[in-house]
C-alpha cells in the first residue's frame, strides 16, 4: 500500500484576543495509505474537524506540511489547489448547512462537474442522475430543494458531491453525528459501499468510538490537538496503550452477553479538558491521567513507535510495552 | 423522510431522465404564491399599476383631452369656464394688487381639471408628466443604488480584510453627513456644472443627475445590511463546500452568497424607490432636483406653495401623489419581505 497523504507536524492556531493564540492542532503527523479508512477520534474541541480541513487544504496551515499523492500542497494557492481539487474532497457535518438552500440537489452536485467541464450540459445531466443512481437517491430527486430532503438525504447529496469527480481521498467530518441512528447506519453502509465500488481512501472523523470502529482500517486518537496514540482499529480497541485512549474506550457502554468475558474497567476522568489557548506544559494529559509521574509534568512525550503502534505517552499500559525509555 | 432509499442502488443504464411527479416550486415561485395571498400588499401593489399607467398616459391625457402643452406658460391664454371665457391668471385683487390668481378647479376633465398653476399650465397634465419623472427617478435611483450596494456589500462582507475596512470607511463617511444636505450639495454644484467622471458624462440638467445623486447618497443604507449578511454566510458550510470543490471567489460569490442575499435586494428595491422618490420630491421642491420647465411632483408643490392660500388644490393633490405612492410602495415591500422570509414576520397571522 502506498502512502496517498502525508502531513508532518500540522499545526494550526488561530488568533484569540490579547494576542493569544488558539492552539486548535497543535504538531500532528499522521499517514494516510491507499484505500483505507484512517479514523480520527477525539472529544469535541480537540481539533479534529480543523485537521480535517488542514488535510485538504481548506484552510491555511499555520506551520507544518501537508503531501498529497507525493506533491507538497502546503502552500499552494487556491488556483494551484483547483487541479488537485477532483483527487480530493470533503463531506460535511451539517448535512443542514453544507447544501445551499437556494439551488436544487441535482443543481449541488453539478457543480463540482461544472467547475472542472466534466462536459456539456447533457453529459453533466447524465452524470449527475448516474451519482444520484451511485447514492441511493431518485431521479425525481434532482429538481427538489434542499428543505424537501430528510437529513439522511441531504447527507448522501453531499456524498454525491464529494464523489463526482473520482476523488482518491474522502475527508468525512463527523459525516453522521446530526442523523438518527437508525439513518446512520445507512449512511456508513453507502460509505461502505463505495469504497468498494470506487477504490476511496477516506480519513473519517468522528466522536463517536462505535461508529469509528466500525468503519476504520486504523484510529488516530486525538486529544488537544495532537494525536495520542495510532493503531489498528481491532488491536486499539483490544488493548488501549495510551491512558486518554483507556478511559475513552471504557465510557462506551458495554453490553454483558453472558459469555463471562472480562468488562473493561470503568476508568473515569476528573477535571474537564484544558483551554486550547493556555495548554498544559509536558504532556498536555497530564493534569488528568491517573498514571501521571513527575516527566509528565515536564517533558512533552513524541508520537513513537511500541509494539506496532504509536503512542505518545512516557509510560504507555499496553502490556508489553517498555515503559519510558 | 420521504423514501425509504436503498443503502445502494445497482448502477444502472442510463433510463430516460424521470420527470418528478410533483415540479419543485422553487424559493422565487413559493413566495410568490405568498405574496399573492397577501391582500394589503396586492391592493397596494394595484393602485401603484394604476398611478404608473396613468403617469406613462400622461401624453394621451395632454394631447387627446385637454389639448394642453404642460411645459409651455400660457400668461395671456384663457379657457372658458361656466360658459364664460375668462383668463388663465387672472390679476390678483387682493391686497396690493400684485400677483396673479391662476383659474381654480373646473372639475371637467378637458379644460384644467385641477385649474392652472402661476404660469397658466394645465395642472393635471404637469402632475401626470410629473409622477413620470417622480417614478422613473425613484425607480431608476433604486435600481442603481441596490445595484452598488450589492456590489460593494457583497465585496466587502465576502473579503473581509483591508477592502471590507476601506468600503465600510467609506459607507461611514457618506452615512456621516445628512442624506439632505449631502444631496443639497451635491446638487448644487453638479446643476450647474454637469458631471465628468472618467467615461461617465452627464450634461446639468439631465434627470440622470438627481439619480445618480439619490442612490448614491443612500448606497451605504443598503449595502450595510447586505455586508452583515454576507459575512454570516461567510462562514456557512456550504460555501466551505464550494471552496473546497475547487471554485474561484467569483464564482463563489455569483452562485453561492449572491442567490441568498438577493431576496434582501429584493425587499429592498420596493421600500427605496419609495424613499428615493421622497428625497426626489423634497430635492425638487428646494430647486436643487428636476429643474423647470421639467416638472416632477416636488417642483409642482413648489410651484403651489405660492398660491397656497388661493389655489391649494396644486400643492394638495401633487402632495397627496407622493403620499400615496410611497405608501403602497412600503405596503407592497413588507409584503414581498414578508413573502419572501416567512420565519421573519414578527406579528403572528396567516
Amino acid at each position: 500500500m502506498s502512502t496517498l497523504l502525508s502531513a508532518t507536524d500540522v499545526v494550526k492556531h488561530f488568533r484569540a484576543g490579547g494576542g493569544r493564540a488558539v492552539q486548535a492542532v497543535n504538531g500532528v503527523s499522521l499517514e494516510v495509505m491507499s484505500g483505507e479508512t484512517l479514523g480520527v477520534v477525539g472529544e469535541s474541541g480537540c481539533g479534529k474537524s480543523t485537521l480535517g480541513r488542514c488535510l485538504v487544504r481548506l484552510t491555511d496551515l499555520t506551520s507544518g506540511t501537508v503531501e498529497f499523492q507525493g506533491q507538497d500542497i502546503t502552500t499552494l494557492s487556491r488556483r494551484g489547489l483547483r487541479p488537485l481539487r477532483p483527487a480530493m474532497q470533503l463531506v460535511f457535518q451539517d448535512p443542514y448547512a453544507s447544501l445551499n438552500p437556494r439551488r436544487t440537489a441535482g443543481d449541488a452536485v453539478a457543480e463540482p462537474l461544472r467547475i472542472h467541464k466534466y462536459g456539456d450540459a447533457a453529459a453533466i445531466r447524465n452524470r449527475v442522475a448516474e451519482l444520484f443512481d451511485l447514492v441511493g437517491l431518485t431521479r425525481a430527486h434532482l429538481d427538489r430543494y434542499p428543505h424537501e430532503f430528510s437529513g439522511g438525504q441531504r447527507q448522501r447529496i453531499g456524498i454525491a458531491r464529494a464523489i463526482a469527480l473520482n476523488p482518491k481521498l474522502v475527508v468525512a467530518d463527523e459525516p453522521v453525528s446530526a442523523l438518527d441512528v437508525s439513518v446512520q447506519a445507512q449512511v456508513l453502509n453507502l460509505f461502505a459501499d463505495l469504497q468498494e465500488e470506487l477504490g476511496l481512501t477516506y480519513v473519517f472523523i468522528a466522536h463517536d468510538l462505535g461508529v469509528v470502529r466500525h468503519v476504520s482500517d486504523r484510529i488516530a486518537v486525538m486529544y488537544l490537538g495532537e494525536v495520542v496514540e495510532v493503531a489498528e482499529a481491532e488491536e486499539l480497541y483490544a488493548a488501549p496503550a495510551h491512558p486518554y485512549t483507556n478511559a475513552l474506550l471504557s465510557a462506551v457502554p458495554e453490553i454483558d452477553d453472558g459469555s463471562g468475558a472480562p468488562r473493561r474497567e470503568r476508568v473515569v476522568l476528573t477535571g474537564d479538558v484544558p483551554s486550547p489557548i493556555d495548554r498544559p506544559n509536558g504532556c498536555s494529559f497530564h493534569p488528568r491521567c491517573p498514571a501521571a509521574q513527575a516527566r509528565c509534568r515536564t517533558e512533552r512525550p513524541a508520537l513513537r513507535s511500541v509494539a506496532g503502534r504509536q503512542v505518545a505517552c512516557h509510560f504507555p499500559i499496553s502490556p508489553g510495552a517498555v515503559a519510558g525509555e | 423522510m420521504t423514501s425509504a432509499a436503498p443503502t445502494t442502488a445497482p448502477a444502472a443504464a442510463p433510463q430516460p431522465a424521470v420527470q418528478p411527479a410533483r415540479p419543485s416550486a422553487g424559493p422565487w415561485r413559493r413566495a410568490l404564491g405568498r405574496l399573492r395571498h397577501n391582500r394589503s400588499a396586492m391592493i397596494a401593489g394595484a393602485g401603484l399599476l394604476l398611478i404608473v399607467l396613468a403617469c406613462l398616459l400622461a401624453p394621451v391625457y395632454a394631447n387627446v383631452i385637454a389639448h394642453t402643452d404642460p411645459f409651455t406658460s400660457n400668461a395671456s391664454g384663457t379657457a372658458i369656464v361656466n360658459g364664460q371665457r375668462v383668463p388663465v391668471l387672472a390679476q390678483s385683487t387682493e391686497g396690493l394688487g400684485l400677483g396673479v390668481t391662476p383659474i381654480g378647479p373646473t372639475w371637467d376633465p378637458g379644460n384644467y381639471l385641477l385649474g392652472a398653476d402661476n404660469q397658466g399650465r394645465d395642472v393635471m397634465a404637469r402632475l401626470l408628466y410629473g409622477g413620470r419623472n417622480s417614478l422613473l427617478i425613484g425607480v431608476s435611483s433604486a435600481v442603481l443604488c441596490c445595484g452598488l450596494a450589492t456590489v460593494l456589500g457583497v465585496l466587502a462582507g465576502y473579503f473581509g480584510g483591508w477592502i471590507d475596512a476601506v468600503l465600510s470607511r467609506f459607507f461611514d463617511v457618506i452615512w456621516a453627513f445628512p442624506v439632505y444636505l449631502l444631496a443639497i450639495c451635491l446638487s448644487v454644484v453638479l446643476l450647474t456644472s454637469g458631471l465628468h467622471l472618467g467615461p461617465i458624462h452627464i450634461d446639468a440638467g439631465s434627470l440622470a443627475l438627481p439619480v445618480v445623486i439619490i442612490a448614491l447618497i443612500y448606497v451605504p443604507y443598503v449595502a450595510r445590511p447586505l455586508r452583515g449578511q454576507v459575512m454570516a454566510l461567510r462562514n456557512k458550510e456550504f460555501l466551505h463546500a464550494a471552496v473546497g470543490l475547487g471554485a474561484s471567489d467569483l464564482r463563489v460569490m455569483r452562485r453561492e452568497v449572491l442567490p441568498n442575499v438577493l431576496p434582501t435586494v429584493v425587499v429592498f428595491l420596493p421600500l427605496m424607490t419609495a424613499l428615493n422618490m421622497l428625497t426626489e420630491s423634497a430635492l425638487s421642491f428646494l430647486s436643487v432636483g428636476v429643474q423647470s420647465p421639467d416638472a416632477s411632483w416636488g417642483t409642482i408643490i413648489n410651484d403651489g406653495l405660492a398660491l397656497l392660500y388661493t389655489r391649494p388644490t396644486i400643492t394638495i393633490a401633487a402632495g397627496l401623489c407622493v403620499g400615496l405612492t410611497a405608501v403602497a410602495l412600503n405596503v407592497l415591500g413588507d409584503g414581498v419581505r414578508d413573502a419572501l422570509d416567512p420565519n421573519a414576520r414578527l406579528r403572528g397571522g396567516a
